[in-house]
C-alpha cells in the first residue's frame, strides 16, 4: 500500500512537467506583450527593454522554460507576479482558502442531496419521485453555471433580498455560490447513484441476502449501498477535483477572491507567472484528490485493494 | 406421515408490457421428509420460478403468484406475512443459487456473510456467530484461517462451498439447490455434489435439486419431477422413472442422453423448440413436438394421472397404455 502511494506520487512528476511545458508554450505563443500590459501603452522603449531583461523575456524559449523549472525545483520559486510584485506562491495561497471552501461546500451539498435522491430513485424506480428527480437532474446538468448563478442572484438577492449577491466571508454569502456550483454535481451524483443502485439491486448476492431472511432495509443498506457506492465515490472525487479547478465562472459571477478569479484576472493582465503557477497548482490539487479517491476506493472495495501492491 | 412440502395448483405469471409470461401453470408437487427431489427441465421451464415462489422471492413486478397453495410443514406459505416469511427464509427453507461467482457479496468477508445468516435465525451474539461461521466453513471443507477472506480470494468451487455453508448454517428443514453445479467444471461438480449429499444426510434436511442433468438426478435424488413449459409432466420415484419413463417428453429427454457405446454421428433430439411461454399451445403444451399426439391433445389440458402406484404422468395416452 505504501509502495503504491509512493509510486503514485512519483507519477506526479512527469504529469507536472508536462503541464508546465504545455502552459509555458501556450503562454509564450499568446499574442500580447506582458511588458506593455504591465508598464502601460505609454511606457518608453527603454523601460520595456529593461523589463524584458529583468524578467528574462528576451531569452530564447527553451532557456526561459529551463530557467523556470530550475528555480521551481531548486528553490520552490515559481516567480513573482508582474502586477503586484509579490511571489506567485503567496498570491495563490492567499486565494486558495476561498476556492477550497467553495468546492468543499459545493461537494458536500452535492453529496447530501444527490446520494439520497439517487438511492430513493432506484428503490422506487418509475415512481413520481423517480421521474421528478430525473427531470431535475436533467435540468441541473444542462443549466450552465453562470446562468444559474445569475438567476439565483436575481431571485434571492435582487427580488427577495434574502442573501447577498457577492462576497464569500459570511455564511449567508456562501450559500448562493455553493448552490450554483453544486447543481451539476448534484445531478451527476443523483444519476450515477441511481443507475449504480439499480444494477446492484438486481445482483445475485442481493437475492442471496434476501434468501437469508434479511430485512429489505438491511439488504439495501448493508449489501446494496456499499456495492453501489463504489463508482459513486470515484465520481465524487472527480467532481471535487473539478470543483477545485473549475470554479472560475462561479468565482467571477459572485466576486469571490479565489484561485479561479485570480487566474482570470492574471490572464487578462498577461501576468504570466501567476497564470503558470495557478495552472500548476490546480494540476497538483487535481492529482492529489484523485490519489485520495483511489486510496478510498481500495478501502471500500477489497478487490481493488488486492491489486495495490 | 404428512409431506414436508406440498404445492397445489401453483400458477405464477410474469406480467410485462409485451404480454404475460406463463412461467408456472397449475403446478403440483410433493416432497416428503428427508427426501431429495430432482426437479428436471429445460431452461425456461419454470424451475427457478417455482423455487423462488416457494421462497416468496419472485421479483414483483413483474412476477405475480396467480393462484395455488404452497404448504410447508402444514402451513400455507402464500398466506404468510412478510415478517413471518423472513423467519422461514434461511431458517427453515434455504436456497443455494446457480452462480457462485455472483451470489456472494463481493465487499463482505465470507465469515460475516455466514454469520449474518446465523444471527438472523439464532439467538447468539456477534462473536459467537462468527465462531459458528468458522465451524460451518470447516464443515464444507474450507480452512478456518480463510474465514476473513473476501469472495474474490476463493475459486468457483470454494465459493459454492461458502454458499452451501450459508444455506446450511441454520439447519433448514428444506434446502433448495438451483443448479448448484452448472457453473462449475466437472471435477469440482462431483466434489460439490458429494459434499451436498453428505451434508444433507448429516443435517437430515429435505432437498429440492433443480438441474437439467439426468446423471446428477440418478446420483442423488429419491424422487424426480420432470417439468415442461411451466407444468410438472411426470412425477415418480427415481427408479420407477428411470426404468419406465412414461411421458413422451421424458422419453425424449432420456433418448437425448448420448450412449457412449453406440457409434453415432448425431445426437437424438426432441424435434421442435420449447414453446414461447407468452403463447403456449392449447391443450397439452408438448403436443406439437409429441410423437404420440392425437387430436385430443390439442383440445384439453391433460390431468395428472397415476399410471402406476406413485408414478404420476400428465399424458392420457401414455398413461392409459401403462395401465
Amino acid at each position: 500500500m505504501i509502495r503504491y502511494i509512493v509510486r503514485r506520487i512519483l507519477f506526479l512528476i512527469p504529469v507536472l512537467a508536462g503541464v508546465a511545458f504545455c502552459v509555458f508554450t501556450l503562454l509564450y505563443l499568446t499574442p500580447g506583450d506582458p511588458a506593455k500590459m504591465v508598464l502601460g501603452e505609454m511606457a518608453t522603449e527603454r523601460a520595456i527593454q529593461e523589463f524584458r531583461e529583468r524578467e528574462g523575456l528576451d531569452k530564447p524559449f527553451l532557456m526561459q522554460f529551463a530557467n523556470y523549472v530550475y528555480k521551481a525545483v531548486t528553490r520552490g520559486d515559481i516567480g513573482r507576479s508582474y502586477v503586484t510584485k509579490r511571489p506567485v506562491m503567496d498570491e495563490i495561497l492567499a486565494a486558495f482558502p476561498a476556492t477550497l471552501k467553495l468546492a468543499a461546500f459545493a461537494i458536500v451539498i452535492a453529496i447530501i442531496i444527490g446520494l439520497p435522491c439517487g438511492i430513493l430513485s432506484a428503490i422506487k424506480q418509475y415512481s413520481i419521485f423517480d421521474t421528478a428527480a430525473m427531470i431535475f437532474a436533467m435540468i441541473g446538468l444542462s443549466m450552465p453555471v453562470f446562468w444559474l448563478g445569475l438567476l439565483l442572484i436575481l431571485l434571492f438577492s435582487v427580488h427577495l433580498r434574502w442573501l447577498p449577491p457577492s462576497g464569500f466571508d459570511t455564511f449567508q454569502a456562501m450559500i448562493l455560490p455553493s448552490l450554483a456550483l453544486s447543481a451539476q454535481s448534484i445531478s451527476m451524483i443523483t444519476r450515477m447513484t441511481r443507475s449504480s443502485m439499480l444494477e446492484v439491486i438486481r445482483a445475485d448476492y442481493i437475492r442471496t441476502a434476501r434468501s437469508k431472511g434479511q430485512k429489505e432495509s438491511v439488504v439495501i443498506w448493508r449489501h446494496a449501498l456499499h456495492n453501489a457506492l463504489i463508482p459513486v465515490v470515484t465520481l465524487c472525487g472527480l467532481q471535487f477535483g473539478q470543483l477545485l479547478s473549475g470554479a472560475i465562472l462561479t468565482e467571477s459571477i459572485f466576486a469571490i477572491p479565489g484561485v479561479g478569479r485570480l487566474m482570470v484576472d492574471s490572464i487578462k493582465a498577461r501576468d504570466y507567472p501567476v497564470v503558470q503557477g495557478g495552472v500548476l497548482f490546480v494540476a497538483v490539487a487535481f492529482s492529489l484528490v484523485n490519489l485520495l479517491v483511489d486510496l478510498l476506493y481500495a478501502y471500500i472495495d477489497p478487490r481493488i485493494k488486492a491489486q495495490y501492491k | 406421515m404428512n409431506d414436508l412440502l406440498e404445492i397445489k395448483d401453483l400458477t405464477i405469471h410474469y406480467v410485462t408490457d409485451g404480454g404475460t409470461v406463463r412461467a408456472v401453470e397449475n403446478l403440483n408437487l410433493r416432497l416428503g421428509h428427508g427426501e431429495t427431489l430432482g426437479f428436471v427441465g429445460e431452461t425456461g421451464a419454470g424451475k427457478t420460478t417455482t423455487a423462488l415462489g416457494i421462497m416468496r422471492l419472485i421479483p414483483s413486478p413483474p412476477g405475480v403468484v396467480k393462484s395455488g397453495r404452497i404448504i410447508f410443514d402444514g402451513e400455507d406459505l402464500l398466506t404468510k406475512s412478510e415478517a413471518e416469511m423472513r423467519a422461514i427464509r434461511g431458517g427453515k427453507i434455504a436456497m443455494i443459487f446457480q452462480d457462485p461467482m455472483t451470489s456472494l457479496n463481493p465487499v463482505m468477508t465470507v465469515d460475516k456473510q455466514i454469520a449474518e445468516m446465523i444471527r438472523l435465525h439464532r439467538d447468539v451474539d456477534k462473536a459467537e456467530s462468527l465462531k459458528l461461521a468458522g465451524d460451518m466453513l470447516e464443515l464444507v471443507g474450507i480452512k478456518r484461517e480463510r474465514m476473513h477472506d473476501y469472495p474474490h480470494q476463493f475459486s468457483g468451487g470454494m465459493k459454492q462451498r461458502v454458499v452451501i455453508a450459508i444455506a446450511l448454517a441454520c439447519d433448514p428443514g428444506l434446502l433448495i439447490a438451483d443448479e448448484p453445479t452448472t457453473a462449475l467444471d466437472v471435477t469440482i461438480q462431483a466434489q460439490v455434489l458429494e459434499l451436498m449429499k453428505k451434508l444433507k444426510q448429516q443435517f437430515g434436511a429435505s432437498m429440492i435439486l433443480i438441474t437439467h442433468d439426468l446423471g446428477i438426478v440418478a446420483d442423488i435424488c429419491d424422487k424426480v419431477a420432470i417439468m415442461y413449459a411451466g407444468r410438472v409432466v411426470e412425477y415418480a420415484d427415481k427408479r420407477a422413472l428411470y426404468a419406465n419413463p412414461t411421458h413422451p417428453y421424458t422419453i425424449g429427454l432420456f433418448n437425448s442422453v448420448p450412449d457412449l457405446d453406440e457409434d453415432r454421428e448425431s445426437l437424438n433430439v426432441i424435434p421442435g423448440l420449447m414453446p414461447d411461454p407468452m403463447d403456449l399451445p392449447a391443450g397439452c403444451a408438448f403436443h406439437p413436438r409429441c410423437a404420440y399426439a392425437t387430436s385430443v391433445c390439442s383440445e384439453s389440458k391433460p390431468e395428472m394421472m397415476e399410471a402406476a402406484p406413485g408414478h404420476f404422468v400428465a399424458c392420457p395416452i401414455r398413461g392409459r397404455e401403462r395401465k
